[in-house]
């Protein structure tokens, strides 16, 4: 049956009718489900796949080149897809071709899939592109600094870049003096207008930054671990001491959630509308804001966490551990998805870049290390530190600041998608106290610094995204915008499931269930419905077709088929043999090679 | 009172002040009180392009950096921690960040307000470090005027960035979003429109009106003909046609007349307009035949039509003896269609369960294809001339391409019942077929399962089918004297729709079409409730063909390899081709 069909509902005796129903249905259900392919999470299984070339040519859109070698890669299996891969409605013709004068061929359904995927191909490279030129109507230009003559930028002081920019930008620079509650940890809303502070002993304000109008300004009267607003400016959870909070903009206390205890940090990811919590009883706790359900509780299995960071391109969180590990989490899975062993000692910090391909971690050994993400997970870059860095960010076009006791430095790479390069520090700060926590302004180019002195805005120009989405976040959107967009992210909440290393593997044909259920088919049929007929030569007409010549046909066509095969098989093994000689002159020959197989 | 202050004072700066106009805007006391402020938002990079000031107009208030002074935020929180504080004012601010705790005098405020030096100087400014070296900066600056509309009658203003980083998750996204269209699209399928009641016995017959889509012709078994206007869902004409059933109608292709065949015998001719004031209703013309006709259809081009029953003859409008009458072998032919593309072609199904086809310039037919059972009624594709459909009492419809008869081009099952009828759309992507199980189904041509079943409570066994000539609705004739109108798509919002809700629509199903596989999306678009009596029989059905496949497998596994042939769906139900 083309639908999924369930019987009429009856009123009465419900328990065993539900009982039959429920075996009743499961049954047709089963039965698709080995025809079609789920793809849904089992990729979140496999291994990191790999993301090269990424950001290789940033006038591109990375998706579309992504989009464009995968699909190379897939090319071979197009003709075995599922019929049904073609859509009813741009179907052109019931045989693929326009019936027009004369013979018109007999349906041949594999070719009008492969030139509806190439069709389907070339809009999308369109698409891209129109998207890449719609990049010259970008209004606004990134901020920079450049010293005098190749003149060390570092050097620059906070005072003179106050001195020389714009009104508006110079009162972007402030410093709140708040020593009575201090440390301090803030958070940035998700547009940037935004700031939320919470000092150790119980002080949380939340204040519009760029107009600074104060929202609200509270003491909890218990210590303050993190502080993070939730998806809109209106909501903000606080982990206090004992429990998570949630307030509102008013500084009303609307949730204590005591299923989160003793939360050490906090991570809101957006677009799942989930509240990572991690906690001293070393717990990694997901809660769905949208519907207060907790939709995971992991235990990482060593011991207290205070190191987290989440990864914004595929909303993974990492878990930095004091044997030196980062661990990568996903809520639809147990046990982590990747363990990378980053330093000797602690890791002390662990902060993700927006396009998710390298990691900066520091530890207890002093040390600033970035990884790459994409797949390898290597360290790109070292450095050792006098004190070793306690905090890390990344800004959106990839500047990372670190902060080691009172001194802030930043470092900036070559360009946006250029991971930042350790020698210089681009700019550097100190600070009244020791720095507790830091976070660059999502769209401006200000740093929040939050020390045990209270807060410091800091000025670095290059550091925001200079154009912002309208649809996406906002700086400037009144409440009307902020109500419909609120609506519509909740519509679109991605699923937790959802989450994985390759926020793309939903997108990708999932090959091995599709070879499985191909071969469940021939086995259930007895058969194989898609096998080749074996060649079977017309007669001719009269007198031609003698047997002899029948079979001498017949045989052409098979010794061509086998030459064929044998001529492919070659190429294959040619093709091996050149990868390992590849391989084998790439590394430097080891003892243990001979028990490589 | 110097200006600017010892600390700000910049060699540079006093050696090259800005061009000319803006000298006088700079004195002190001069600066206008629009300036002054809306300051704030005023970019360098304008500043130096305009040369001067702008004086920009906004609604939006700024605070007057005059305003009374209130201390900074942190020294309140020092003194009375606790209680929330009124805003502060940003020169407060910013002054605590370069003079931090110091008293903040007059001089500092005033100082605030004239700090515009910096904003003439362009963007790249040169402006002098405390290292006595120089150097380029460049701050992100929005001016708000650009991102916030002007006045509340305009429209938001909605900056677009289409770099992927900004927006990260964009296949997840998209599923959902697919996933909730796939479930809008199930709330809001809402198929059934209209019941026309007015027959007194059921309906058997229905009959398009080729010039007029408000109109639509039904024959019931009482030998009444009824006449229909679909958009005030009424009955406006009423012809006792026959005596008996009426067993066919078919109107002419210019909409004026109709033609009914009946069991009494007689193939009559109507006009389409009723009898005047006082006139008599009766037919233009009655042709008195010597056996039951079963069916009639006209010529889409000429003054000729068909009729079957013993055999079929072809007519001329203006005789009342067939121009040529065709025959291959003996039984009742129980339905003849005119191919509307190729005209000349007919088709005709008999209950000696073979389909034949005919070419109208030669006496004899073409030739005929027999299958397993006994076919209903054929239909033919009008987008494509070689393409016709055969319902059949099987349960199945058959699609063949009628150059190569051996092999249907697609089996299309999904009714548990013989199926009566069927009609294409006239776009000739899909089809529509009546059932004997109480439903009608729309299959794609290319499918063979069905998208879409329509089903109520009350309507009985359906005889007839057809398929509107805007491809909009589905009318359905059945047993209990009720012709119900269907819209074809089943979700789709009737009237006229607005720009921006075409834009969501073609969204989401380019959504729907680019995720239609995933299996859960599948199921929802799938899912459809069925009376009892059709899903007790599907699942019957189910175990049946299962047993039968069993079977057939189990007699491949053990007998000789390539004895036992592997049979086709497709060429399982053919019996024969006859040329």
């Amino acid at each position: 049956v083309g639908e999924m069909e369930t019987a009429p509902k009856s009123g009465r005796d419900v328990p065993p009718k539900k009982d039959k129903l429920q075996t009743k249905r499961r049954k047709p259900r089963r039965y698709w489900e080995e025809e079609t392919v789920p793809t849904r999470d089992g990729a979140s299984a496999g291994p990191p796949c790999n993301k090269k070339n990424r950001e290789l040519r940033p006038q591109r859109r990375k998706n579309a080149h992504i989009l464009k070698k995968s699909r190379i890669s897939k090319k071979p299996q197009v003709p075995k897809k599922p019929r049904e891969w073609k859509n009813p409605e741009s179907q052109r013709s019931l045989s693929g071709v326009n019936p027009g004068p004369g013979s018109s061929p007999l349906p041949r359904s594999k070719a009008k899939t492969r030139s509806r995927l190439e069709v389907a191909e070339a809009e999308e490279e369109e698409t891209s592109i129109k998207a890449a030129r719609s990049e010259l109507l970008l209004a606004e230009e990134p901020g920079f600094l450049e010293g005098e003559d190749g003149e060390d930028t570092a050097k620059i002081c906070q005072a003179d870049i106050v001195e020389a920019v714009d009104i508006a930008s110079a009162a972007k620079h402030f410093d709140l003096n708040l020593r009575q509650f201090g440390p301090y940890r803030l958070n940035y809303s998700r547009t940037g207008r935004h700031l939320a502070f919470g000092g150790r002993r119980g002080h949380v304000a939340a204040l519009d930054w760029v107009t600074k109008k104060l929202m609200c300004e509270i003491n909890v009267m218990e210590a303050v671990r993190d502080i993070r607003f939730l998806h809109s400016e209106a909501l903000l959870a606080v982990a206090q001491n004992r429990w998570l909070h949630i307030y509102d903009n008013q500084g009303i206390e609307l949730h204590c959630i005591r299923r989160c205890d003793r939360v050490t940090r906090l991570e809101f990811l957006p677009f799942h509308f989930l509240l990572a919590t991690a906690s001293e009883t070393g717990f990694l706790t997901y809660l769905d804001v949208s519907v207060g359900k907790i939709v995971a509780a992991l235990n990482a299995r060593a011991g207290r966490l205070d190191v987290m960071s989440q990864n914004p391109y595929n909303a993974v969180i990492h878990l930095g551990h004091s044997n030196g590990t980062v661990s990568l989490w996903s809520p639809a899975m147990k046990e982590p998805l990747a363990k990378i062993l980053c330093h000797r000692g602690g890791v002390r910090a662990v902060a993700v870049d927006s396009t998710g391909t390298y990691m900066a971690t520091s530890g207890l050994d002093h040390q600033l290390k970035i990884f790459d993400l994409r797949g390898t997970y290597q360290p790109l870059s070292t450095r050792t530190l006098p004190h070793g860095a306690g905090h890390l960010a990344f800004s959106q076009r990839g500047l990372l600041v670190a902060g080691m006791g009172d001194v802030v430095n930043i470092w900036a790479g070559q360009g946006k998608a250029s991971p930042p390069s350790l020698e210089q520090p681009y700019l550097t700060h100190r600070l009244s106290g020791p720095v507790h926590g830091l976070q660059f302004c999502p769209f401006e180019d200000v740093l929040g610094v939050g020390h045990s002195g209270g807060i410091t805005s800091m000025l670095v120009p290059g550091a925001g995204e200079p154009n912002f989405d309208g649809l996406e976040s906002n700086p400037y959107r009144s409440r009307k915008q902020r109500q419909e967009w609120e609506v519509k992210a909740l519509l679109e909440k991605v699923p937790a499931e959802l989450i994985c290393l390759d926020p793309r593997a939903l997108a990708k044909v999932d090959v091995i269930s599709l070879e499985q259920g191909k071969k469940e088919r021939i086995e259930r049929l007895g058969y194989d419905p898609e096998a080749k007929a074996p060649f079977q030569p017309k007669p001719k007409q009269k007198g031609r077709s003698s047997t002899a010549s029948l079979v001498k046909r017949k045989r052409k066509v098979m010794d061509e088929e086998h030459r064929d095969k044998v001529r492919q098989s070659l190429q294959q093994q040619q093709q091996r043999h050149k990868e390992v000689k590849a391989k084998s002159t790439g590394a430097r020959p080891s003892a243990l090679d001979r028990f490589v197989r | 009172m110097q200006w600017p202050p010892p600390w700000r004072r910049s060699p540079l700066l006093s050696a090259s002040p800005p061009p000319g106009p803006a000298k006088e805007f700079l004195r002190p006391g001069r600066v206008s009180e629009a300036a002054r402020l809306y300051s704030h938002y005023v970019t360098p990079a304008e500043g130096a392009r305009e040369g001067r000031w702008q004086t920009r107009p906004s609604l939006r208030p700024a605070s007057p950096t005059n305003a009374p002074q209130q201390p900074p935020l942190a020294n309140v929180c020092q003194q009375n921690y606790g209680a929330p504080q009124d805003p502060v004012e940003p020169a407060g601010l910013r002054s605590a960040s370069h003079v931090t705790g110091s008293s903040l005098g007059k001089a500092e405020v005033s100082c605030g307000s004239r700090r515009r030096w910096a904003e003439l100087v362009p963007e790249s400014s040169w402006s002098p470090a405390v290292g006595a070296s120089k150097m380029k900066v460049k701050m992100l600056s929005r001016n708000p005027d650009n991102y916030v509309r002007e006045t509340k009658l305009d429209l938001q203003r909605v900056p677009r960035n289409y770099d992927p980083t900004l927006h990260p998750f964009e296949v997840p996204r998209e599923y959902v979003r697919a996933l909730n269209a796939t479930k809008l699209e199930r709330v809001f399928a809402k198929p059934f429109l209209a019941s026309l009641d007015g027959h007194r016995d059921g309906v058997n017959c229905l009959a398009k009106h080729p010039k007029n889509l408000a109109t639509v012709l039904s024959g019931a078994c009482d030998g009444e003909v009824r006449i229909w206007n679909l958009t005030q869902r009424n009955c406006i004409r009423t012809v006792q046609a026959h005596e008996g059933f009426v067993r066919g109608i078919c109107t002419r292709f210019c909409g004026t007349s109709f033609f009914t065949v009946g069991d009494d015998k007689t193939v009559k001719q109507w006009k389409m307009d009723g009898p005047g004031y006082g006139e008599e209703e009766e037919p233009l013309h009655t042709i008195l035949g010597k056996t039951v006709y079963t069916g009639i259809d006209h010529h889409w081009k000429e003054a000729v039509f068909a009729t079957c029953g013993q055999q079929v003859d072809i007519w001329d409008e203006q005789r009342t003896n067939p121009i040529c009458s065709m025959t291959w072998g003996f039984d009742s032919i129980s339905s003849v269609k005119f191919n509307p593309v190729e005209t000349f072609l007919l088709g005709s199904c008999a209950s000696d369960r073979n389909i034949v086809l005919y070419d109208m310039r030669q006496a004899t037919p073409l030739k005929k294809v027999i299958l397993d059972m006994r076919t209903n009624t054929i239909c033919w594709n009008p987008m494509e001339a070689f393409i016709f459909t055969a319902a059949n009492e099987d349960y199945n419809l058959y699609t063949f391409d009628m150059r190569a008869l051996d092999t249907p081009v697609m089996v299309h099952m999904d009714h548990v019942s013989a199926v009566l009828d069927v009609d294409y759309s006239p776009t000739g992507k899909e089809f529509v077929s009546a059932s004997f199980d109480k439903s009608i189904r729309i299959f794609p041509v290319d499918k063979s399962r069905s998208r879409e079943v329509y089903h109520t409570k009350r309507m009985q066994h359906v005889i007839c089918v057809k398929w509107t000539s805007d491809s909009k609705y589905i009318m359905c004739g059945s047993d209990e004297m009720n012709i119900r109108l269907w819209k074809a798509n089943a979700s789709e919002k009737l009237g006229v729709l607005t720009s921006r809700e075409k834009a969501a629509k073609d969204y989401n199903q380019k959504l729907k079409e680019k995720f239609q596989h995933y299996p859960h999306i599948k199921r929802i678009a799938r899912h459809r409730h069925l009376p009892k009596s059709i899903y007790s029989q599907i699942q019957e059905q189910r175990i049946m063909k299962e047993a039968r496949r069993r079977k057939e497998v189990n007699r491949i596994k053990h007998s000789k390899p390539g004895s036992v042939p592997i049979v086709s769906e497709k060429k399982k139900h053919i019996v024969a081709v006859v040329k």
